[in-house]
């Protein structure tokens, strides 16, 4: 549905995006990951044909954007990182001032009407757009990216500044919307990507930094190869046992947790649970408790972004 | 096209802009037409046309002000450039609009060709050939104000830049006496708004007046499409 390939942006000097590829089939929803400045808005613009690229190419449903710009406008609803309203309209005239823009050929009062009960802002239809709270701004852009149900939609942070139980109904509305469009949408929240997105791409620097179906690349946490132990015994002799563990590659103490009892995290190449446990059974020392920390994908997104993990290039993959 | 013309006509209502151009406009051509017409007991109204030159170089920078550096402003642009809409067709759509608006303003004319006829019987063809000079003015106008508003996210910029650069191409004929050398004067003074206009004001038709407005009006249409579209490629 989507295909791009090896898009390159400069802005002045500064290389926005670097050989950037991709692709999604119908119905999937990518999320998009990045620190600020990464690239997620660029490489959205250039999608949604706001801004050119200076090499690569998109295809939307076959067709090349700069081919037949307004073909594939056609078949793209976007909502931008500020949502593009006119503050001096009512939201019913907005969105017909946006349905007859994006000329869609569907009734048009039924059509607005069925998308305001989609993003409840049916109550606030006749009211000014400079009056609404941010939230309501924000459900106003998402209702227009959706006029003409166009088969793509592209979503930049589509939950900033709703309330809590607003963001749980836009996600699940997301949801359901991918069963019939495929969706790009970027996020600083990792949770909601993990709660909404079938496939990643996590981009830095303007370059994919790793990609992957969200369950895989959450199974890449290392969940086992870190673990936090509560142990009674002196100090010293504690960290030179955990060290001499075959597989531990890293202790690091932390504080007294009771009188006599240290917490330690140790980091290992592999499963060092059972060793752990043997080398301890051995001892005077007792391990009062033991637990796998699981690596989250907010961390293995935070290590990757850093540089910490090593070969991330590795991982970079078309999906 | 449409949906975009409508929405810049109607926004020029939704604020006070549009109801501040008409009065201001309707206001000074009341005043021209009361002291250099029916004070002065004339149905000439060449002297109210060529007085009113000032106040549509002041009156237009507002019409086109926030043409695009409101979208800019507002990033309302993102969703004209992400529709299946061409630049060209965004900007005509918002040219129009801008036209439309000054035209509204044209109507004080008629009115005022309206009570005349019930004194006298007002010369009609000067009339209408005023009205068609100063659209051709103000499309003009227009386009060199839509081409500023587009380098700006300011509104107060846009209307400030456009004023002073209508003003200095209106005034390039006291510019162009100073010009010592006889060619260059002609040359500079034929490039003057106020000349081009004068000719319409004492009502002389002059094709190369009409396509010297209509040639002005698309070279700034032209350039305001190019910078929109440069600004994808930057």
């Amino acid at each position: 549905m989507i295909k791009v390939k090896n898009l390159t942006k400069t802005y002045v000097r500064n290389k926005a995006l670097d050989d950037i590829s991709f692709s999604l089939d119908e119905g999937d929803i990518l999320g998009f990951l990045g620190p600020n400045g990464a690239g997620k808005s660029t490489t959205m613009n250039i999608i949604t044909g706001y801004l050119s690229s200076d090499s690569g190419t998109v295809e939307i449903d076959g067709i090349d954007i700069l081919e037949d710009p307004a073909g594939v406008k056609k078949k793209i609803g976007y909502l931008p990182e500020i949502p593009p309203l006119y503050n001096d309209m009512t939201v019913q005239g907005y969105l017909e001032f946006m349905f007859k823009l994006k000329k869609v050929k569907l009734p048009m009062k039924e059509h607005i009407s069925k998308i305001c009960d989609m993003v409840s802002i049916s109550d606030v239809k006749s009211r000014i757009i400079k009056h609404l709270s941010k939230g309501y701004h924000q459900r106003v852009g998402l209702a227009q990216a959706l006029l003409g149900d166009p088969p793509v939609l592209i979503l930049d942070e589509p939950t900033v500044g709703l309330d809590p139980r607003q963001i749980i109904e836009i996600r699940k509305l997301i949801r359901n919307l991918g069963k019939k469009h495929t969706i790009i949408l970027s996020s600083h929240l990792l949770s909601e990507v993990q709660a909404v997105c079938d496939k990643i791409i996590i981009i830095n620097n303007g370059k994919i930094v790793t990609s992957g179906r969200t369950e895989e690349l959450t199974a890449t946490g290392k969940a086992t190869n870190r673990i936090e132990l509560v142990i009674e015994g002196r100090k010293q002799n504690v960290y030179s046992i955990l060290n001499s563990i075959d597989g531990v590659t890293k202790v690091i103490e932390h504080e007294e947790r009771e009188k006599g009892c240290f917490e330690y995290v140790i980091e290992s190449s592999r499963d060092v649970r059972r060793p752990v446990f043997r080398a301890f059974a051995k001892t005077d020392y007792n391990i009062l408790s033991m637990k796998p920390v699981s690596v989250s994908l907010e961390d293995t997104y935070l290590d990757i972004i850093s540089g910490k993990t090593e070969g991330v290039n590795d991982n970079v993959r078309n999906i | 096209m449409s949906a975009i013309f409508k929405r810049e006509l109607r926004s020029y209502f939704n604020s006070p802009v549009g109801y501040a151009v008409l009065a201001v406009f309707m206001f000074f051509s009341g005043i021209f037409f009361w002291v250099q017409c029916l004070y002065v007991g004339t149905s000439n109204m060449s002297t109210v046309f060529q007085s009113m030159f000032f106040i549509v170089l002041f009156v237009i920078p507002l019409i086109t002000m926030r043409l695009f550096a409101e979208d800019k402003k507002q990033k309302t642009e993102q969703a004209l450039l992400t529709a299946p809409v061409s630049i060209p067709g965004i900007v005509f759509s918002k040219f129009l609009s801008a036209l439309v608006m000054f035209s509204l303003c044209l109507c004080s004319y008629i009115i005022e060709g309206i009570a005349l006829s019930f004194m006298t019987h007002p010369d009609w063809s000067v009339i209408i050939g005023n009205i068609f000079g100063m659209a051709l003015l103000g499309s003009a106008f227009c386009a060199i104000g839509i081409f500023i508003s587009s380098l700006t996210e300011s509104v107060i910029v846009a209307a400030i830049t456009s004023f002073a650069i209508n003003a200095l191409i209106s005034l390039l004929d006291t510019i162009a006496s100073t010009v010592p050398i006889d060619a260059v004067k002609n040359f500079i003074s034929s490039l003057s708004f106020q000349t081009r206009y004068g000719h319409f004001a004492l009502g002389l038709f002059s094709l190369s007046d009409i396509v010297y407005f209509v040639s002005i009006a698309f070279i700034f249409l032209f350039l305001t499409d190019r910078v929109i579209e440069r600004k994808r490629w930057a």
